[in-house]
């Protein structure tokens, strides 16, 4: 008989504790997991890079809805737990689900302290703490605006460099005279600020939040408007942001009794004073001390395993910890203490010119406290010896400079990794130590770092470790880890993408079996990575010759329609240039009536977007949409995609050229074509640039002695303004020259290689020498494209309503029906 | 009933799957992906993955797996478990393929609800 566990919180530290309960007693317990927030366990401290947009909240799903399945876990989501009785040994929800245990674990957090100001509870004051919080900071920027963040300690900056990456105006109210000053000594925050600063953030240190200010109630339910400083001074903002600390939750376990101070009181054995009730994360108090940071809670985590394990051996007690703050492009590191007192010493680096700032401070010949500004890859290795309490008198001459200069001569940095013991952590974000990574090397015969990512993790949430696990790789396989070798394409080869199409030519390989069979593929038919590759590859090498392999395209090229999130498809119809008819308008509200299409919505590259299509109903819908005169807008293709236009001379006052009409031009030529990766272009008809095309992969600006054409722009992952390619003075010719620079592209470029990617990686000359100044080859190239597109131009939508790739479509056989009737 | 009296259900033939590729099979308890192998071996799993129950039969078949085509997680088509890091794993089905016919174990389609 199971004895019957339930635990009430589902974050980070109740999922490492559980983790490591499976692993050593998987059968032991029956588990109940109740959460306040409907959602599975994610990584709290990524919060900040889904802010900024480096992740999403996919990206930091710790344990998704099948961890659970696959233990066995009964996940009470939006439940929260309103009372313990511990003499029935049961707890109660808000829903009022009561539920009985044998053991039972509170890891309730804590809660943001929010100060009691005037106007702390108007609309438009948040607080740093969950995805909600994220989701709704991420609402109001999207409007752009003015923020306050009240807190310059390590989440309220974090909060305050997202919100400035997301566009917003932010200004830091800081209470303290410098930065971050629990963490970080006076020095370190002025720099910190400074860098802060030169982000465009403003910084206001000493700064005492006097109240918040509404707006006028006439003007509806009253929001932020204001936030008004102790010295009579307002700073308008949309948005504040309290970041000031948090506080124990430890509400339900006082009022069930349980012995609490600042936090739920528990004994190094992580028990409270109800011997079968354990407490562990932000809402405990262990020695006199609560937690913030993730490592002590995951230490924490083993410890409370252990015991429900029944090994009472192992107890926690708390040791200093390292901080360092997720800001891409601000280094910084802290651990341990660094205060003034009389016996301890310090020792003191600053490079003012290079923002370097370390400081090291010692007591009785160790190490106890380090603050390291600007390069901070000793953090872990100092971080160690305060850890172990290592006597640092033999190099303390040479202390601050870091490993590398430890044991006589100087080292390589590799020496200070090789150095490390073996449960150093190396990835906090993970909880990954050096052991791990170099016993995985080795069993697992990892090569590179994407190894290493794909089976330990390591390295693969924040990123900061990744030098470390790349020195690992190096120590582990010598000469063999060589990161600037040629990046095979995937783990089924070791050939590059170049050398696969230079030997698709050479050795005139015309199909992917062949292809995999000659050039020695490690797995019989390729993998998801390398199959489109190719397929890519041979369509684009082999015109007309190839037959394009559905199974090897991605679900959008295969059905040419873009998969949702819910397995349904949209469905994007050219329009060219942007131009559309009644007719055409008429045919799409017909469609999407017909169909009962949910949503219909306006693309940013001046298209109309139907939404949520069944596979099945695909086939009809485009067959309508032929009739109208409508064919596929490819939206979905690593391919030509739209050509923005602005209405030109046609119409517009400023306008040089017929911008329109040469946007049509170009999209009528182009269009069908298949390119490594997609390729969106714009017309604008006067450098007022009102399409745009100085972010697009080709752009064209219109002037009134002809046509500016640019070329590598971005404005999805990476913005990048575009360069310019060269000036023609009529439309033929500009649209021979955009033909010869797609055509070189989809000759060089390697798959999912955007333009801007490509042209950095050859250079922008090369690519200016072959399809401007050398007349010959800009030709060569137009008439290979001319060929290419010969094979390329029928429409996708037109062939399948007329029945072809039909198994697409259809399912193989509808046994609900037979089912239903028995 | 004619249908469930049988232990093996027909859904159609093998050449009905391409080669690397998927069909659906709709059935009363969900969506079902039947598999066909580059060798020609026939595998069925729920049509859900476990990460974000994207459709697996709209995925990249490869080797004996498939690729997910919402974010890319693999999934063993011998056992449904998720491979690499990612931890998760989908419900699989007995198939057989009879003179051509690919047939499904009406038992287990049943025991599925």
């Amino acid at each position: 008989m199971k004895q019957k566990l339930v635990v009430i919180g589902n974050g980070m530290a109740p999922g490492r504790a559980l983790e490591r309960l499976f692993d050593v007693a998987p059968d032991a317990y029956q588990v109940t997991i109740f959460n306040a927030e409907p959602r599975v366990n994610y990584d709290r401290i990524m919060l900040s890079p889904v802010l900024s947009g480096e992740k999403t909240y996919e990206d930091i799903v710790i344990h998704g809805d099948a961890w659970y399945v696959e233990h066995g876990i009964t996940l009470y989501k939006g439940h929260k737990v309103v009372a313990i009785d511990r003499a029935a040994k049961t707890v109660t929800s808000a829903q009022g689900d009561v539920v009985s245990y044998d053991k039972l674990v509170i890891a309730t957090g804590s809660n943001p302290v929010i100060i009691p100001i005037p106007g702390h509870d108007l609309a438009g004051v948040l607080t740093y703490r969950d995805l909600d919080d994220v989701d709704a900071m991420l609402l109001a920027a999207q409007s752009g605006g003015r923020a306050v963040v009240v807190g310059g300690g390590l989440l309220g900056l974090e909060a305050a460099a997202g919100l400035r990456d997301r566009g917003m105006e932010v200004t830091v109210l800081h209470l303290m005279p410098t930065l971050m000053e629990r963490q970080l000594d006076p020095a370190a925050g002025y720099l910190l600020q400074k860098a802060v600063e030169a982000r465009g953030i403003i910084v206001k240190t000493k700064a005492n939040t006097h109240a918040i200010i509404g707006s006028h109630p006439a003007l509806g339910p009253p929001k932020v408007r204001a936030v008004k400083l102790d010295d009579g001074s307002e700073i308008a903002c949309d948005l504040v942001v309290m970041a000031v600390g948090i506080r124990p939750n430890a509400a339900l376990a006082k009022a069930a009794g349980l012995e609490v101070n600042r936090g739920i009181l528990v004994s190094p054995d992580m028990r409270t004073s109800d011997p079968d009730i354990f407490a562990l994360g932000e809402c405990v108090e262990v020695a006199g001390q609560t937690f913030g940071l993730v490592a002590p809670l995951y230490e924490q985590a083993g410890v409370l395993a252990a015991q429900l394990a029944g090994d009472a051996t192992p107890s926690f007690t708390p040791t200093a910890t390292a901080t360092k703050l997720k800001v891409t492009g601000i280094n910084l590191y802290s651990a341990g203490e660094f205060g003034d007192a009389p016996d301890r010493e310090e020792i003191v680096l600053r490079d003012a010119a290079r923002s370097i700032y370390k400081r090291l401070v010692l007591k009785a010949d160790r190490l106890i406290g380090v603050v390291m500004y600007g390069e901070t890859g000793d953090g872990p290795w100092f971080f160690d010896l305060i850890k172990k309490g290592t006597p640092i008198a033999e190099m303390r001459e040479t202390l601050i400079f870091g490993s590398s200069y430890q044991g006589g001569t100087p080292l390589d940095p590799m020496a200070a990794v090789a150095a490390l013991p073996d449960d150093a952590e190396i990835c906090g974000c993970n909880g990954v130590c050096k052991g791990k990574i170099t016993t995985t090397i080795t069993e697992k015969g990892l090569r590179s770092l994407d190894d290493v990512r794909a089976h330990t993790k390591a390295s693969a949430s924040c990123g900061t470790c990744t030098g470390l696990v790349e020195q690992l790789l190096k120590i582990q396989l010598g000469d063999a880890y060589n990161p600037k070798a040629v990046q095979p394409m995937c783990g089924c080869t070791d050939l590059g993408h170049d050398d696969v199409r230079r030997l698709i030519v050479a050795k005139e390989l015309k199909t992917i079996p062949q292809l995999l069979q000659d050039l020695e593929w490690k797995t019989s038919s390729g993998c998801a990575k390398c199959r489109p590759a190719l397929n890519y590859y041979l369509v684009a090498t082999w015109p007309g010759v190839y037959e394009d392999d559905g199974q090897s395209r991605f679900i959008n090229e295969r059905v040419h329609a873009n998969i949702q999130k819910d397995g349904s498809f949209s469905v994007v119809p050219r329009m060219w240039g942007g131009l559309t008819s009644s007719k055409e308008l008429r045919a799409i509200a017909d469609v999407v009536d017909k169909f009962q299409i949910p949503t219909v919505k306006v693309t940013g590259g001046q298209r109309i977007d139907m939404l949520g299509v069944s596979k099945e109903d695909l086939p009809a819908v485009w067959a309508d949409l032929n009739k109208a005169g409508m064919v596929s807008g490819a939206a979905y293709a690593k391919g030509l995609r739209t050509v923005k236009t602005c209405v030109g001379t046609e119409w517009c006052r400023f306008g040089t050229q017929d911008s329109t009409g040469l946007g049509v031009a170009i999209e009528k030529f182009l269009w069908g074509s298949w390119t490594p990766a997609k390729v969106k272009l714009a017309v604008s008809g006067c450098p007022r640039n009102c399409a745009e095309a100085t972010c697009k992969d080709v752009g064209v600006i219109c002037v009134d002695s002809g046509f500016e054409i640019h070329f590598a722009g971005a404005a999805g992952l990476d913005i990048k303004g575009t360069e310019i390619l060269g000036h023609v003075a009529t439309q033929e010719e500009a649209v021979e020259v955009i033909a010869a620079l797609v055509q070189l592209y989809r000759e060089q470029g390697r798959y999912l290689e955007r333009i801007y990617k490509w042209a950095k990686r050859v250079g922008n000359d090369s690519i200016k020498a072959q399809v401007i100044d050398d007349l010959e080859k800009r030709r060569a190239l137009y008439d290979r494209f001319v060929v290419s597109q010969r094979y390329a131009q029928s429409d996708p939508w037109a062939e399948r309503a007329a029945g072809k790739d039909a198994h697409e479509f259809a399912p193989i056989a509808d046994l609900s029906i037979a089912e239903a009737a028995e | 009933m004619t249908i469930m009296d049988k232990a093996w259900i027909d859904i159609g033939a093998l050449a009905d799957i391409p080669m690397l590729g998927a069909r659906k099979l709709k059935t009363a308890h969900g969506c079902i992906a039947v598999f066909r192998t580059g060798d020609d071996q026939v595998y069925a799993l729920a049509d859900r993955c476990p990460h974000k129950g994207g459709p697996l039969s709209d995925g990249i078949v490869h080797g004996s797996s498939v690729t997910c085509p919402l974010h890319n997680w693999v999934i063993s088509l011998e056992t449904g478990l998720a491979q690499g890091a990612d931890q998760g794993a989908v419900a699989t089905f007995p198939l057989r393929v009879e003179a051509g016919r690919i047939q499904i174990d009406a038992v287990a389609l049943k025991g599925s609800s």
